[in-house]
């Protein structure tokens, strides 16, 4: 029993230092992307660690607590405006907000982008904080809808309140700030936090009502309080990664397409493509998406078949997404991952049973 | 009513339920249920289908709330309290129909009935208000178990007490298989020990012999009347099973149409007119007479 606790202590020190080297590894690897790489591609490079953050985070509600939320662009959204107005500078907000004036409390705010980000989190978290009071009383499918609509009336706000949002006309002029290492930085944040979460006490209680909610209420766990929680924490890192798309954009605008259920929808198809319930699914689900809306553009060129000219079709690239996602779902039903992890373990396993079959 | 078996009066009611009257719409599922459990004691109620046993389940651990009546507990009113507060307060309860974490390891089902003892202050301040002692210790679980502040240790030690816990109800050796995998019998045995992991007083179970074989529901009366032991409990179970009845509890409830038709010994039951009229229909009775 003592033997059997060291190794397992000696195992547990050789796993984080296998995920040390392993995050250096990448952090090596971004480094030499971040010279080689044109500016598209790192632009790219940079989106797929946003909607990582983004994946991860509706995950931590959809797939881990169980709860069917619709609501992730509205955090994100909450989260883009409010760092866009801390980094504007008070100059550029006097020349974009032309049909009104901005309100005077909004007009003169400027932090720097690391500030801002976080203030960002925390008004997500806060908004998530009173919306989940009446949506996570609801269950199923009623929740899911309540949810949408949550969201979609941030997005009207966000539409009519010209002295704070500018309105329609949107924020533009938002600075450059997010590169590579902001945002592949927030979300080795975010999966630290959120594995730290989910592998303690805490995350097994998430786990239970997931699995069966009034059984954990017989066990003693709260089921609302923990709900809400896993939701205010889901909105805050929502509400960082909305705070790096601003300024990964640089102009945004409470249109349908930018903040829209759309975007809740991919950020779904990214969780439920990785495995709905794993964060390591996640997060290369977000990758995949990110990779393939940009490799798909290629259907969107003028093409030649059989000697004939054809031109460009626009939105090409989304049918062959759509395509390709519902036979990984025929194939994969829960996904590439499906609430398995990537672990060191998993990876020792597969090595050896590789090496196995290898010798033979 | 059946009189009182000698010396009970001298033990101290650990449940009480004063009038305790739950009516869905139209139908009276639980008519005025005055009765007490015992400290120590394992108490059956049985009945036919419909009669409310479960309901009575249902009224205790705060799943619904009684449209009339009082249920105390270990001194302290807890019909306005909810599931999860009267758990931390210490009533468990196993379920008619299977509710185990099926995707967790067995280890991690009992793991999660310990998470009230870091997390469930609300129910602590109903012990404090009583001048109790508080069963959560420490502060701020949630930031230490994230940030892992003095966090591990804890972990470790919640680990050792349900490896511990599966030792005693011997299915230490399946502690890291996923709770679905297990065979019915030991499912059963997985829901009884969840339970014993939130530290309870008082145990409900209802139907436990549901569904086992003879030597299974044999083997489980032996179980529980080793847990009541071990763990210094009160027992109440809801069970179909007359063998199981007779053999295991010390007094009986008989339950038809949401009202007590008879208490006593496993004996007086028996030969009770009434139970016998409930169980098999007047039809027999008149036949026999």
């Amino acid at each position: 029993m003592v033997t059997a606790m060291r190794t397992m202590k000696e195992k547990t020190r050789r796993d984080l230092t296998l995920t040390v080297l392993f995050v250096i590894f990448v952090a090596i690897l971004l480094q030499v992307a971040n010279v080689k790489f044109d500016s598209y591609q790192k632009q790219v490079l940079s989106l797929m660690a946003i909607y990582g953050i983004m994946a991860v985070s509706l995950n931590l509600v959809n797939g881990i607590t169980g709860v069917f939320s619709l609501g992730h662009a509205g955090f994100i959204l909450l989260g883009a405006y409010t760092s866009a107005l801390l980094t504007i500078p008070p100059e550029q907000k006097a020349m974009i907000f032309i049909i009104e004036p901005a309100h005077p409390f909004i007009a003169n705010l400027h932090t720097d982008f690391f500030t801002a980000t976080i203030v960002a989190g925390g008004i997500s978290a806060l908004g998530a904080f009173i919306i989940g009071f009446p949506v996570l009383r609801l269950s199923g499918d009623y929740l899911a809808i309540a949810s949408l609509g949550f969201s979609e009336v941030l997005r009207i706000l966000a539409l009519n309140l010209q002295s704070i949002t500018n309105g329609s006309l949107g924020l533009k002029g938002i600075p450059n700030h997010t590169n590579i290492w902001w945002s592949w930085g927030w979300l080795l944040v975010t999966v630290l936090f959120i594995v730290s979460l989910v592998k303690s006490s805490y995350g097994r209680a998430l786990l239970a009502i997931r699995e069966n909610p009034i059984a954990a209420e017989a066990m003693g766990i709260n089921v609302f309080k923990h709900t809400l929680l896993s939701f205010v924490i889901s909105a805050f890192f929502a509400g960082v990664s909305g705070s790096l798309y601003a300024h990964w954009l640089t102009t945004i605008d409470p249109r349908i397409t930018t903040f829209g259920p759309v975007l809740t929808y991919y950020v779904l198809i990214m969780v439920v493509l990785g495995g709905l319930g794993s964060v390591s699914g996640s997060i290369i689900g977000a990758i995949l998406f990110a990779f393939l809306m940009e490799w798909l553009r290629m259907f969107e060129q003028p093409f030649t078949l059989f000697g004939r000219q054809y031109p460009a079709i626009q939105g090409m690239r989304m049918l062959v997404l759509s395509v390709l996602f519902v036979v990984t779902m025929i194939v994969w039903k829960r996904g590439l991952f499906g609430r398995a992890e990537i672990t060191w373990d998993g990876i020792r396993k597969l090595m050896k049973k590789f090496r196995r079959s290898g010798s033979r | 009513m059946i009189r009182n078996t000698q010396g009970k009066s001298e033990r101290n009611p650990i449940l009480k339920l004063e009038h305790v009257t739950m009516r869905f719409g139209g139908l009276t599922a639980v008519d005025d249920f005055d009765n007490v459990a015992y400290e120590g004691e394992i108490l059956g109620i049985i009945g036919p289908n419909g009669a409310g046993k479960t309901t009575v389940f249902n009224v205790i651990t705060g799943i619904y709330f009684p449209t009339s009546g009082r249920i105390i507990f270990d001194g302290i009113d807890i019909t306005p309290y909810k599931p999860h507060q009267i758990t931390h307060l210490g009533v468990a309860r196993t379920f008619q129909n299977i509710r185990l974490f099926g995707d967790l390891s067995v280890l991690d089902n009992v793991l999660v009935a310990q998470h009230h003892l870091l997390s469930t202050r609300d129910a602590d301040k109903i012990l404090v208000r009583h001048g109790k002692e508080p069963k959560v210790k420490g502060h701020l679980w949630f930031w230490r178990a994230v940030f892992k502040i003095g966090y591990r240790e804890k972990e470790r030690q919640m680990i050792e007490e349900a490896m511990n816990l599966l030792r005693k109800v011997q299915l230490d050796h399946l502690a890291y298989e996923k709770a679905s995998s297990l065979p019915y019998g030991q499912q059963r045995k997985l829901e009884i020990a969840r339970a014993l992991a939130t530290e309870p007083k008082l145990l409900l179970l209802d139907e436990p012999a549901a569904g086992m074989n003879p030597k299974e529901s044999e083997e489980l009366m032996e179980f529980i009347k080793y847990i009541r032991d071990e763990f210094k409990l009160t027992v109440i179970l809801i069970e179909h099973d007359m063998k199981v009845v007779m053999g295991v509890c010390e007094r009986i409830i008989v339950m038809d149409s949401g009202k007590i038709i008879a208490e006593g010994t496993p004996q007086e039951i028996s030969r009770n007119p009434r139970v016998i009229e409930a169980y098999l229909g007047k039809e027999w009775e008149h036949v026999n007479t």
